[in-house]
């Protein structure tokens, strides 16, 4: 246990009736680092995140942040603590613009009173334009939604509306970022696009990434250490050059995947 | 070479770039939109006078029914939480009224707010099962306490008169008691216009967005770091403040209090409105208040009408019922055919108004 990580997962379990999606899964992430976790179909990946950020309650075992045992936190405080999240099928407020969706990061970053909110007056309005503009130039800015921030979700195409999902979890400042296969269904130009926003992030941001990815080429490309799970048991960790060595991998991930 | 590629940049996105995010975030974003909302202001204000009795009574009837029915869109239209007790909380607010003012002696700008807040209070906790169930099953778990509100409105007689009910009188402002329908009107109107602003001016806000998020995806809501639950409870106490103050109103504007001013119909009534009108949306409220309103106004008067000419007064009777029936044919009809309501028709007319002559560009 290095004191240095800045999320650590120690022998995390978890059942759905007979099935163990994950195994006493241990995990240690760095700050800073890009870590992707990889596994065939029903490997356990979403369920990790899920358990990282309180969406599932493991059966077993303890989460940290920042050395900090969250694993009795519920979701929303856990995302006060600014860990940000996107989904697998993006999950978004339908209802909503682009700018509300985004806007919504911020909840926890807006203090004033719900009688200000009502009566539109003071604090409140003040905030609101303070973290509008920066909002502006910075998330909506960067991502390059200005043409589409009036817009409801429902109505964009899904390469948009996954970089909403991924401006939204920007919006709230994350320190560790969670990635559900942000790059799904996306054409090859969608995804260059989006390696050079998470690389943006990273570098201006100076989060640390974690994200789950099917392609792997681009996995071995952007990631700086790789999760390999299968059948919910962590089989490797390590950087691309030691994952793509690992007998286990070859057999449960990239053999398949040759085969297939 | 830096300079054309700004000014590019700037061409291409000037549409997109508003002079201040402040004036970017105005309720009403066109001069279409200000000059209908001043006509429309004007007119509230003007022309009632002019109107006569019966339509000022008539008006008056439907700014509470606006009052209510906004309850219960930011209840189940803005948050997605159903409720099919809402009548019982027009009740809560009807009775505080009738026994603070009538038995307490208090005056009427202290009571109308002193109902909405003891119908908010009862609302955080008919709020809580909404943390466990969802749909249909918390839709269900409202209407129990829609009974338990008739059976309490009908038996606790030392609060609510029983079954006899209770008279209401007339406020009185320091004194002056406003026995004209044209002055409860304006306070009518004031409240409506108060509680719709801030209405609006909440979803503008973090509380709103948080209310639209627990609406659309209570997933990703908590994981953005909004706690839901705190959310559902919070729109459930707003909700019926709102429904609270209407139910005062209510009472003030009949002079009476009865337990079937309170039942369950006039909670599908309110569903009615905010179905028919449009969900999530001020307007949406407006419109259908107006229409369910008007309706079974116009029936009853071409009833009385047909009653006359058929020389047949068991007509009246026998139409009775229909109200009920109209209510229940408008909501599938909307759900099926517009389920954005009134609202969205208008909205889809005046989009079209904004670009006339043009509207192909
Ligand atoms: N909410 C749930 N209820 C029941 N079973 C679940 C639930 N969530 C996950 N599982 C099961 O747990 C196992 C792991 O699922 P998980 O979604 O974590 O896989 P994954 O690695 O993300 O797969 P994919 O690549 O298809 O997204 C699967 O067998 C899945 O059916
Ligand atoms: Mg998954």
């Amino acid at each position: 246990m290095t004191e240095t990580s800045i999320l650590r997962v120690e022998s995390v379990s978890l059942s759905f009736g007979g099935i163990q999606a994950l195994n006493r899964v241990d995990l240690e992430v760095l700050p800073g680092e890009i870590l992707a976790i990889i596994g065939p179909n029903g490997a356990g990946k979403t369920s990790l995140l899920n358990c990282i950020n309180g969406l599932y309650r493991p059966d077993s075992g303890h989460i940290f942040f920042e050395n900090l045992d969250i694993t009795p936190l519920k979701a929303h405080k856990r995302a006060r603590l600014r860990m940000g999240r996107t989904f697998q099928h993006t999950e978004l407020f339908a209802g909503m613009t682009v700018l509300d969706n985004i806007k919504s990061g911020r909840t926890m970053d807006i203090q004033a009173n719900f009688f200000g909110a009502f009566f539109h007056v003071g604090k409140a309005v003040r905030e609101e334009m303070k973290h509008r503009r920066e909002l502006e130039e910075t998330v909506i800015d960067f991502l390059d939604l200005n043409h589409v921030r009036e817009q409801p979700v429902a109505m964009l195409p899904h390469g948009l509306q996954k970089r909403v999902d991924l401006a939204r979890a920007l919006a709230l400042n994350p320190k560790v970022l969670l990635l559900d296969e942000p790059m799904a269904g996306m054409n090859i130009e969608e995804k260059e696009d989006m390696a050079s926003f998470f690389l943006d992030i990273h570098r201006d941001l100076g989060a640390t990434l974690i994200w789950i990815e099917h392609d792997l080429s681009t996995v071995m490309n952007l990631s700086d250490r790789i999760c390999v799970l299968n059948f919910g048991e962590k089989i490797a960790l390590g950087t691309p050059d030691e994952v793509r060595q690992e007998p286990d991998v070859i057999e449960a991930y990239l053999g398949q995947e040759e085969a297939g | 070479m830096k300079s054309i590629v700004t000014d590019l940049y700037s061409a291409y996105y000037a549409p997109y770039i508003k002079e201040s995010y402040r004036e970017d975030e105005a309720i009403f974003k066109s001069r279409f939109q200000r000059t209908w909302f001043a006509l429309l202001v004007f007119a509230l204000v003007a022309l009632p006078p002019f109107m006569g009795g019966y339509h000022t009574f008539f008006m008056t009837q439907v700014l509470i029914a606006v009052i209510g029915a906004h309850g219960l869109n930011i209840l189940l239209g803005y948050t997605g939480q159903i409720s099919l007790g809402h009548a019982a909380f027009l009740g809560v607010g009807g009775y505080t009224y009738s026994y603070l003012a009538m038995v307490l002696h208090w005056p009427f700008w202290l009571a109308i707010p002193a109902s909405g807040l003891t119908a908010a209070g009862l609302g955080l906790f008919i709020g809580i099962p909404s943390l466990r169930i969802k749909g249909i099953y918390l839709g269900v778990a409202t209407i129990a306490f829609q009974f338990i509100a008739d059976y309490t409105y009908f038996h606790w007689t030392t609060f609510s008169g029983g079954p006899q009910g209770r008279a209401v009188e007339a406020p009185a402002f320091f004194g002056y008691a406003m026995t004209s329908p044209l002055s409860f009107y304006y306070i009518c109107l004031f409240m409506a216009v108060v509680l719709l602003w801030g209405a609006k001016n909440l979803m503008r806000s973090k509380y709103g967005r948080c209310l639209m998020a627990v609406r659309d995806n209570d997933i990703s809501a908590e994981a953005l770091g909004v706690p839901v639950f705190k959310y559902k409870i919070l729109a459930f106490v707003i909700s019926s403040f709102y429904a609270g103050v209407a139910g005062a109103l209510l009472v003030i504007h009949l002079r009476n209090v009865y337990p079937a001013f309170f039942h369950l119909n006039v909670s599908i009534e309110y569903l009615a409105i905010i179905i028919v009108g449009g969900m999530g949306t001020v307007m949406g409220t407006i419109f259908g208040a107006l229409f369910i309103v008007l309706v079974p106004e116009i029936l009853s008067n071409l009833i009385s009408s047909l009653a006359q000419w058929a020389h047949n007064p068991d007509i009246t009777v026998l139409m009775a019922p229909m109200r009920l029936i109209i209510h229940g044919f408008l909501i599938i009809l909307f759900i099926l055919i517009e389920p954005a309501g009134l609202a969205g028709i208008w909205r889809r007319i005046s989009s079209y108004w904004k670009i006339w002559p043009l509207p192909y560009i």
